[in-house]
């Protein structure tokens, strides 16, 4: 039911990719992403030579074109926007299938599209082959506040428990014959969401009491040690090392 | 100063509470001068209707409730709030296990829950590894050792609650209410567990029938002091007793036959 619902990113697997420390493709997503959005809109080659290397890095990982291709609908917003500009911006008009559209919007939707996909591929390689919880741990190597890090784990521990109870609370007001018609029946929402919010309130406080019960005292024990050797960091060094060739490159070319 | 003059570690009570009395900030007394001894490998149960004060004495045994009257010594070490070495000793040695185990039961994975209290006392490597699948083992959940919480039955949640304390290797077991919601062979494989461990415990519960068969004393906490001390059986024999402070017994449930069983 609940179960891998909060994990349906992750494609757990024992390829080099999944063996990578999670704090290396951290960074390696970060600079390859940073390398795109540096390289010139109208060089299309590098853009492609970009989406070969993610291509590479997939096949690698064993994560089928399919399974990014999917996860990939929370694009839709900005695709939408990048489809809009070459219709409302201003400039030299050309002509598109009959149509005559902005030549200035159409390069910037291009530049939109192209770059917000590959980063969102990129992200989406990365959450396939890093289970959740040890982005996390690679995300504290990287110096992020213990204090986030411990929020994101126990909002990853508890999402479904917190789903669970408002289903519960939805099947309860079902039970008694409420159906949700209009804004009047907002009020009734708008009360069930605060009683949601108290009860996660007071489960936040036990479990900080059964936490203090077992000697926590402020910092959350280091139980796995993810340290990276130099190896680990060169083999997550080639994606970026390599987009960073091809964004000097387009800078170069003529 | 934390340790106190009289017994020796080895001959020490596990659990000693002396005229503890406690009243909540905004006033509610809720304790009136607990006195309650528990032997070591002793297995008690504290009865007593809501609102007895049983909660509010469980948060007193490893001192996250503190500031009234009277003490509270663990095996020879009496609890000093503002003594924090001494308290973590303290809640090494007061292994509670909390009603919902979705309070308890917080880390990404059961194996990392177990090991969060001896890591936070310190133990890392090996000997965490060993202690972590040992109290695994002890109440048989190794097999789910890397699976997250969320996704066990509740009966194994709750087991793996009590394998969260005992990798602390406590001196005292305290369990809150440990066969609600389970269903009765979860409850029955819970009460085998409990009965395998070489372990002083204080359950907390409303289920008589559940004391009866594992604890050979009971204590009724009522009105914010312990009303009566006895053997569980003699305790469940007296029905006016048992009245007097709302307790009831399930229909059906006699004390005398189950003394017979439990021979």
């Amino acid at each position: 039911m609940s179960a891998g619902h909060t994990h349906r990113l992750h494609r757990p697997g024992d390829t080099p990719v999944h063996r990578l420390p999670p704090q290396c493709k951290l960074v390696a997503v970060l600079a390859f992403t940073l390398a795109v959005v540096a390289t010139p809109r109208e060089r299309m080659w590098a853009f492609a030579g970009y989406a070969a290397l993610l291509a590479l890095v997939a096949a690698v990982a064993r994560v089928p074109p399919g399974f990014v291709a999917r996860r990939m609908v929370v694009e839709v917003p900005f695709v939408l926007f990048a489809v809009l500009l070459p219709f409302v911006a201003h400039g030299p008009r050309v002509e598109v299938l009959g149509v005559a559209v902005s030549q200035n919007g159409l390069w910037a939707g291009w530049n939109i599209l192209a770059k917000a996909t590959l980063g969102a591929a990129a992200t989406i390689l990365l959450a396939a082959t890093t289970e959740p919880r040890v982005l996390l741990l690679g995300l504290e190597r990287l110096r992020m506040p213990a204090l986030l890090t411990q929020i994101a784990a126990f909002m990853l521990r508890y999402a479904d428990v917190i789903v669970g109870e408002a289903q519960r609370m939805r099947v309860a007001r079902a039970s008694r014959g409420f159906v949700a018609r209009d804004a009047r029946d907002a009020k009734v929402l708008a009360r069930s969401l605060s009683a949601l919010f108290l009860r996660s309130y007071e489960r936040g406080e036990r479990v900080h009491l059964a936490m203090l019960s077992r000697g926590y005292d402020g910092r959350m024990p280091v139980l796995r040690d993810t340290a990276a050797s130099r190896a680990q960091w060169a083999a997550a060094a080639v994606l970026p090392l390599a987009a960073a060739l091809l964004m000097t490159a387009a800078w170069m070319a003529p | 100063m934390t340790t106190s003059t009289t017994p020796s570690p080895e001959t020490a009570p596990s659990l000693e509470v002396r005229d503890l009395a406690y009243a909540y900030p905004d006033g509610t007394q809720a304790l009136f001068g607990v006195d309650l001894t528990i032997g070591r490998g002793e297995r008690v149960a504290l009865l007593g209707p809501n609102g007895a004060g049983k909660t509010t004495l469980v948060l007193h045994l490893n001192g996250i409730l503190a500031g009234g009257l009277g003490t509270v010594s663990v095996g020879g070490l009496r609890i000093d709030p503002g003594d924090r070495k001494g308290l973590r000793e303290i809640r090494r040695r007061v292994g509670i296990v909390f009603q919902d185990p979705d309070d308890q039961l917080f880390m990404p994975t059961v194996r990392e829950d177990v090991a969060f209290g001896p890591a936070n006392l310190g133990v890392r490597g090996a000997e965490l590894d060993r202690r972590v699948t040992g109290a695994l083992e002890r109440v048989g959940m190794l097999d789910v050792a890397d699976r997250p919480p969320q996704h066990l039955s509740f009966g194994q949640r709750r087991r793996v609650a009590v394998a969260t304390v005992l990798a602390m290797e406590p001196e005292i077991l305290v369990l809150d209410e440990p066969s609600s919601n389970l269903d009765p062979a979860g409850r029955r494989e819970l009460a085998e567990i409990l009965l395998s461990l070489d372990v002083t415990v204080l359950m907390v519960t409303h289920d008589l029938p559940y004391a009866a068969e594992l604890c050979p004393r009971s204590v009724i906490l009522s009105g914010g002091v312990i009303a009566a001390d006895a053997p569980t059986l003699e305790l469940l024999a007296d029905g006016d007793l048992l009245r007097e402070h709302r307790l009831e017994l399930p229909f059906g449930f006699d004390p005398a036959a189950a003394a017979v069983r439990l021979r």
